[in-house]
């Protein structure tokens, strides 16, 4: 604001600040008003975004960190996790190792988590439980220097191996369950090297997760397509009829679609039923489709196909069907006129389809569980298999589950950035 | 899209070609749900057509398990507690995405389009991630097996739907009606429950079913969440369909279908109300 008292103020041509009845200017007002207004548009939407994040954002966070989080062998040898940092790994370490060993024996046999910790190195290094155990009950006969005194009771404390072993495990923050989700593996020497062949599951499960997933999501295409171009350009009237077929099977519980397939494509089932009645095939000769992966790409192609027909067909209705009628009457043959004209206007449909039914399958649980046999199952199964297993299970499986929400994740924000979350719409 | 009257030969063939196709897409959508009706009247413990079936005779037919399903105390406590699951979570779900959508679809909205994204994001996530995580999380803190983690498991996952449905239903309001209410008196208060409210009850309560419908059916979740006392049918049907496969699955199935004519009937009805008030008659 001008000074009023200054001198040389002339009032006429003094800078006009519009201001509000009260005084205050009417940007500072204007921009308070605005900030009010978005604090209580914020507050709105609130109440969910802070419930959600309590009781979905954080589960998730800790279980992306429990798949590195490594804390047992740091717990129960403090001591020894802090003296091994400094060993070189090519020689048996020295006494000031050993004897940090003794002091953290000391103190696993106090509070009795020396079993505990053994156990854990057992887990890597088979026979390491009783080394560990069989030196520590020795340990009250024991005097410094340990190194030599260990080394007597059981010469395996020279076995470079096992202390490779506790130098790598006591990171508190470990790879090792990302790694074994991809079928690695540490070997002696610490080095990283892929698990013997037998073990193999987990890369072929993802693999399998994306080319069955590709496989239906390009059948949903295949039989959506024609489907909501169908909806798209008949009379309102029969489209919406016709539109409760896709609806129903949208609406319906995903178990029962499931069983309806189980129903139909089992070897005792209707479809088979029907072919040896109409003798295409004898009594003997029933066809396998069900449990194995026809019967998950078919039941999951089903249960997904309302989510690639429902954006397909609300792009469509949009499209004025004179384009075709001007693509034609300018020379264009049908299929051209398709081509050139109909199908890029439809791309933004098929996109949002193509990215939902994808993102859907990848991680579909219960119909490959149902249907899927041993051939036709996802990675979801086995997440679903290792959260029933031990604490190490636990960790691979949150691990697999981490890598498995990334892929969605990243799908998720390109179907963000190329369609936008707020145009999904459905029925 | 009606032929052309210039359409030559080709150009018929292929218009018949397509109709027969779709005609068949459409029985692929169809057929399965309508096929275990049916079935689930069988006389005898198969999940195929008898003989007696095929031809209508009436022995072929029974209610047996029906009354299998509806005289089972396991049964019913299970249908009981899906119930109850869907509709708590339900009318939680509904008033908290009614007021997230709300708040998003105003213009002064901050960071709208990442808020949307991680709101809309439990729809998103594969449903066995959020089941391993909501279980340890709710076992931790000794909540597992509670109906109170299971309804909160559901809100999480029905909001998204309420939100999306919601969204829509403000996107063809008219904003100037709130100012209006206001110059005319109204408070915030009043406006909302007697302009705003009664404006966008058809998207709400398409919101409310979507999110009662996705309890019902949600099974993953359940699976790791709910104990012995929780059990909803879902979970029931899931291990019957591993086990002991027995046509009283079909009846709850059957059950289950009418239930979702109904909601489907009630969705359609909603739209149409919708529609008719904001001036466009359906065709």
């Amino acid at each position: 604001m001008a000074d009023v008292t200054a001198p040389g103020f002339v009032p006429e041509a003094r800078q006009e600040t519009l201001t509000t009845a009260d005084g205050t200017p009417l940007k500072v007002s204007l921009r308070r008003s605005q900030r009010r207004q978005r604090r209580r548009a914020f507050y709105l939407v609130a109440p969910l975004l802070f419930f959600l994040l309590i009781t979905f954002g954080w589960p998730i966070a800790q279980m992306t960190f429990r798949s590195i989080y490594n804390p047992e062998v740091a717990n129960y040898l403090p001591e020894t996790s802090a003296a091994i940092a400094n060993w070189t790994a090519d020689e048996v370490p020295g006494e000031e190792v050993f004897a940090a060993m003794a002091r953290d024996m000391q103190l696993g046999l106090e509070d009795r988590t020396i079993g505990r910790a053994a156990a854990r190195i057992n887990r890597e290094i088979p026979g390491a439980r009783s080394l560990v155990m069989g030196t520590a009950r020795d340990l009250d006969e024991m005097q410094a220097p340990y190194r030599e005194a260990f080394l007597q009771a059981d010469e395996d404390w020279a076995d470079l191996e096992f202390w490779r072993l506790i130098k790598r495990e006591t990171r508190i923050l470990t790879p090792a369950y990302y790694l074994l989700a991809l079928d690695f593996e540490y070997n002696a020497e610490g080095e990283i090297v892929e698990r013997p062949e037998v073990y193999q599951v987990y890369r072929l499960l993802f693999w399998r997760t994306a080319w069955m997933s590709l496989a239906i999501t390009g059948l949903c295409i295949a039989l959506g397509y024609p489907i909501a171009h169908l909806l798209a350009t008949l009379p309102l009237r029969t489209s919406n009829l016709l539109m409760i077929l896709v609806l129903l099977p949208f609406w319906t519980s995903l178990l029962v679609r499931t069983s309806a397939w189980i129903v139909l494509l089992q070897q005792e089932g209707v479809i088979n039923d029907l072919l040896v009645w109409s003798n295409i095939v004898d009594d003997d000769g029933r066809v396998r489709m069900i449990y194995n992966q026809i019967g998950t790409i078919v039941a999951m192609t089903h249960i997904l196909l309302p989510f690639m027909i429902l954006p397909l067909y609300s792009v469509m209705k949009t499209i004025p069907p004179s384009y075709m009628r001007a693509a034609r009457s300018l020379g264009a043959t049908q299929f051209t006129a398709f081509t050139k004209v109909y199908m890029p206007l439809t791309l933004p449909g098929l996109a949002a389809g193509v990215l939902l039914v994808f993102i859907l399958a990848i991680g579909y649980y219960i119909t490959p569980a149902l249907v899927g046999g041993e051939s036709g199952i996802f990675i979801s199964n086995l997440i679903a298999q290792n959260m029933q297993g031990t604490s190490a299970q636990l960790k691979l499986a949150s691990a697999l589950a981490t890598i498995l929400l990334v892929a969605v994740l990243v799908l998720y924000w390109a179907f963000n950035k190329l369609i936008g979350v707020d145009r999904l719409k459905f029925g | 899209m009606a032929l052309p009257s210039y359409a030559g030969t080709g150009e018929k063939l292929w218009y018949y070609t397509y109709r027969l196709l779709c005609g068949l897409i459409f029985l692929f959508l169809i057929v399965p749900i309508i096929v275990i009706v049916p079935l689930s009247f069988n006389a005898e413990p198969y999940f195929t057509f008898t003989r007696e079936m095929l031809a209508l005779n009436p022995e072929g037919y029974s209610l047996r398990w029906y009354d299998a399903l509806l005289s089972s105390e396991e049964w019913l406590r299970a249908i009981r507690n899906s119930f109850f699951i869907a509709t708590s979570s339900a009318i939680i779900s509904t008033a908290l995405g009614t007021l997230a959508a709300l708040g998003l679809s105003r213009r002064q909205m901050p960071y709208r389009t990442v808020i949307t994204a991680v709101l809309i994001s439990p729809m998103i996530v594969p449903l066995i991630i959020t089941a391993a995580a909501l279980f340890s999380f709710y076992a931790r803190i000794n909540l597992a097996n509670t109906f109170f983690s299971i309804i909160m498991a559901h809100v999480v996952l029905g909001t998204p739907f309420v939100v999306i449905t919601v969204t829509a239903a403000l996107s063809g309001f008219d904003q100037q009606l709130i100012r209006a209410a206001q110059s005319l008196g109204a408070n915030q208060l009043t406006t909302f429950f007697k302009v705003i409210l009664p404006l966008l009850l058809p998207g709400v309560i398409a919101g409310a079913l979507f999110a009662f419908i996705t309890s019902l059916d949600e099974v993953v979740v359940v699976l790791f969440l709910a104990g012995p006392e929780q059990t909803p049918m879902t979970v029931r049907m899931f291990s019957g369909l591993r086990e002991e496969i027995s046509p009283t699955i079909l009846a709850l199935a059957t059950i289950l279908v009418g239930i979702s004519i109904l909601l489907l009937t009630s969705m359609e009805m909603l739209r149409r109300h919708s529609e008719r008030h904001r001036g466009l008659t359906p065709g």
